[in-house]
């Protein structure tokens, strides 16, 4: 055994001591597998970023309350005496008075920065409670909005994606006139994609009377929610839906979050393809450039394991530095890079950031050292198999 | 010609290499086909887009209802050929996972402005005489298995009946073709009067308008003047190009087009890297041979276009083959989202942008060993092998 691993050793380190000598095919494999690493880190991180902002901030013990059969607050509706109701449901947590919030949801066009065309940007009307409710939420600049008055925060995401809503801004919706009196921040979460004011002056500005869309109620416990839900959706006097926020949010990412991960794994996939023909070719070069140098080991004595071993590890190696520069050059150019999307469910856009996880670089790693496997086996087997005396005589 | 088949034999004594650097270049190909296709189920609204159309919205958002009433006002409007309306009815069949856009609109006008949804005239006669009839695309028909004749029940969340139910039954008159491929076939649209009498009969408001225009050119007068017809009133509008809007609509789902780009250039600068390296080494590996060449008379401007041809025939080779296997996947298969993408197909101007590609890349990954072998003398040449 002891021997079978010394001979391993020699083989691997002679091997690795001459890639110096096929510098330019050994450079192309390794570039190969850090474009395709490259690619599949940046289509991933824009889904893994668009998933922690969407889902990050739900927490279990909040429950969204809308009116049965919509699934967003944009198509929901609840009259003042359904939302006093649930307030006072069993479950939700009380403070000075029950932490539930009734909302409003519309959106607002507001011209996006880098194109400079209309977006739709999220405008919520909220009651004090919802501060409570998002216990994340915290004035960044300036102050909160006094309720009343037509004043609004804007979330920090939205004010940087989006063009004019800076601290002291007027803006003009509809018949009114709003000023921008703080910017919030809520540790990466949907809401700062966000502008809030008081409800209470939203409702007329919409002309939506006394209907809101959506209670956010803060519960006891994560556990109150059962409690909580069969109170309200056995109430004759109510017609509503009862949702987590957690399991409201993951819902509304879901399809998007699907279709950039199907998108990323397929692209990398393909692109992988092409990448391990450019290592299975580099390989078959270096395993017949070296036939003489493995047939000479071969008849010393030599047995066809370490030579198999000795082939794959170069190609590993090549695979791994490939990957390894690929996932580094994504993690320091898209690592937090802004940007924005359509949240079709809301329709309304979310701002997010391009986020590179750990685990994504550990896939990553992962999939250039398959790569590398892939594009080492087919070369090792050969020259494993390479026949002694006319590999010799060959040359 | 004359010379095919010595660089056939040239691919022939590698076939491994050969084979791997044609399969390399064919994965890149088959990528950038579906990465086109891709790329025109975002942007193709804007493209295919009616130069004389212009749409009226809310101007504080599209959401934000419009009063029926401006549909005779903005007819008034000097150069205004046709007023249509629509309404999103934002219902739900079966299941909310089965999303496509529902549209309520004033039917006769509706088609005499998108004259790109092409109904049969018998099938146009059953839809207007139908109270509750509805025209559906070809993409959501097939996607449902939907016929003519049939009845959808939909669940509507914004609209409901006077008792409170929101459940709408409509009859399918007509399934409609685009008149381009671009053409988005997805829609379901159906009478406005439905709508209004299903609701009560006062419905009164509109999502948005969309009017023809007798002379495209003067869009933004036309524009102004619609806007300035409701200013300072409770609903103030805002009138755009129908390429407008849609393309403010491709930027808010994000730029497709830039990370489509960046994807094809990664693949590209991977697929030459890969294809450059072959050619060097198989250059370098018969220097010997290119001596003898040249020793038996090939000047070296033939040297350099036999190395040139024979990274072109690689490149073409692989190209071709991916291009054919794209549009027959892309063609064959169709959306992989399963009809969530309003068109899929292989544009005709991306195929031959391929076509200019595959050449391209040939040349560039043949130039520096084709520039090498037409530098070589012939006393090193064959002192090296």
């Amino acid at each position: 055994m002891f021997q079978w691993l010394s001979q391993v050793a020699a083989v691997t380190a002679l091997n690795l001591r001459t890639i110096g000598q096929r510098r330019g095919a050994s450079a192309a494999a390794a570039f190969g597998v850090m474009g395709v690493v490259a690619v599949f880190v940046a289509v991933l991180s824009m889904a893994e970023g668009f998933l922690k902002t969407m889902t990050s901030s739900a927490s279990p013990d909040t429950a969204v309350v809308l009116r049965a059969g919509s699934d967003s607050e944009m198509m929901s509706g609840i009259q003042r005496e359904e939302t006093r109701i649930i307030a006072e449901a069993p479950g939700v947590l009380r403070g000075q008075g029950p932490v539930a919030s009734s909302e409003l949801y519309v959106v607002v066009d507001v011209p996006k920065r880098s194109t400079g065309t209309d977006a739709n940007v999220p405008l919520r009307g909220v009651q004090p409670a919802a501060f409570q409710v998002r216990d994340e939420v915290r004035i960044l600049q300036g102050r909160n909005f006094q309720p009343g008055r037509n004043e609004v925060i804007v979330g920090k995401a939205a004010a940087a994606e989006f063009a004019g809503l800076d601290l002291g801004s007027r803006l003009r919706w509809g018949e009114s006139e709003w000023t921008v009196v703080g910017i919030f921040e809520a540790g990466g979460a949907l809401s700062e994609s966000e502008i809030w004011c008081d409800v209470g002056v939203l409702q007329p500005a919409y002309r939506r009377g006394s209907t809101f869309q959506s209670v956010y109620a803060k519960l006891e416990s994560p556990e109150a929610f059962n409690q909580f839900k069969d109170a309200l959706t056995t109430d004759p006097r109510l017609d509503v839906k009862v949702v987590r926020e957690t399991d409201y949010y993951a819902e509304q990412s879901q399809l998007l979050y699907g279709i950039i991960t199907g998108l990323g794994f397929g692209i990398a996939f393909l692109m992988g393809l092409g990448a391990v023909f450019g290592a299975l070719n580099t390989m078959y070069t270096a395993v017949s450039a070296r036939t003489r140098e493995i047939a000479t080991l071969r008849a010393l004595g030599f047995q066809s394991g370490p030579v198999v071993v000795s082939v794959l590890a170069e190609s590993l190696l090549l695979a791994l530095i490939g990957g390894a520069v690929g996932a580094a050059a994504a993690y320091f150019t898209l690592n937090g890079y802004q940007a924005a999307t359509m949240n079709w469910a809301s329709f309304s856009q979310v701002a997010f950031s391009f986020a590179v996880t750990p685990r994504l670089l550990v896939e990553a790693l992962v999939f250039s050292l398959l790569m590398g496997l892939v594009g080492g086996l087919f070369p090792a087997i050969r020259a494993a198999r390479l026949p002694v005396a006319t590999a010799l005589r060959e040359l | 010609m004359k010379y095919f088949p010595l660089l056939w034999s040239n691919l022939k004594r590698k076939k491994a290499r050969s084979i791997l650097t044609v399969a390399a270049v064919t994965i890149a190909f088959i990528l950038f086909g579906y990465l086109a296709a891709i790329r025109m189920a975002f942007s193709g609204g804007v493209e295919v887009s009616g130069a004389d159309r212009l749409l009226t919205i809310h101007k504080v958002a599209i959401i934000q209802p419009l009063p029926i009433s401006y549909k005779d006002r903005i007819a008034t409007v000097e150069g205004v050929e046709r007023v249509t309306h629509m309404n999103w009815f934002g219902g739900v069949y079966q299941d909310p996972k089965n999303f496509f856009a529902q549209m309520a609109v004033d039917s006769e006008s509706f088609l005499d402005l998108y004259p790109e949804y092409i109904l049969k005239p018998e099938e146009k006669k059953a839809w207007m005489a139908d109270r509750a009839g509805a025209i559906v695309g070809r993409v959501t028909a097939d996607r449902f298995g939907w016929k003519v004749g049939d009845k959808i029940p939909i669940q509507a969340v914004a609209y409901r009946h006077p008792d409170g139910t929101d459940l709408w039954d409509f009859n399918i008159s007509a399934i409609y073709e685009g008149a381009k491929k671009a053409t988005d076939t997805s829609g379901f649209y159906f009478h406005y009067d439905y709508l209004d009498e299903g609701t009560g009969g006062d419905l009164g408001f509109v999502g948005w308008y969309g009017l023809r225009i007798a002379d495209p050119s003067r869009a933004k007068e036309i524009s102004e003047r619609i806007d300035a017809l409701f200013a300072n009133s409770p609903a103030e509008t805002k009138t755009q190009t129908e390429k407008a809007l849609a393309q403010s609509f491709a930027n808010q789902i994000g730029s497709i087009g830039r990370i489509v780009t960046f994807i094809l250039a990664a693949v590209f600068f991977t697929i030459l890297l890969v294809a450059g390296n072959t050619m060097a080494q198989s250059v370098r590996e018969r220097t010997g041979e290119l001596g003898v060449l040249k020793t038996l008379g090939f000047s070296h401007g033939q040297v350099l276009g036999l190395v040139l041809a024979e990274s072109c025939l690689l490149s073409v080779l692989g190209g071709a083959l991916g291009l054919a296997i794209a549009w027959g996947l892309i063609t064959g298969l169709g959306d992989p989202t399963k009809g969530q993408l309003p068109v899929f197909f292989f544009p005709g101007r991306d195929v031959a942008l391929g076509a200019a590609l595959t050449l391209a890349l040939g040349l560039v990954t043949g130039t520096l060993p084709a520039v090498q072998a037409m530098r070589l003398r012939i006393v090193d040449a064959l002192r090296r092998a």
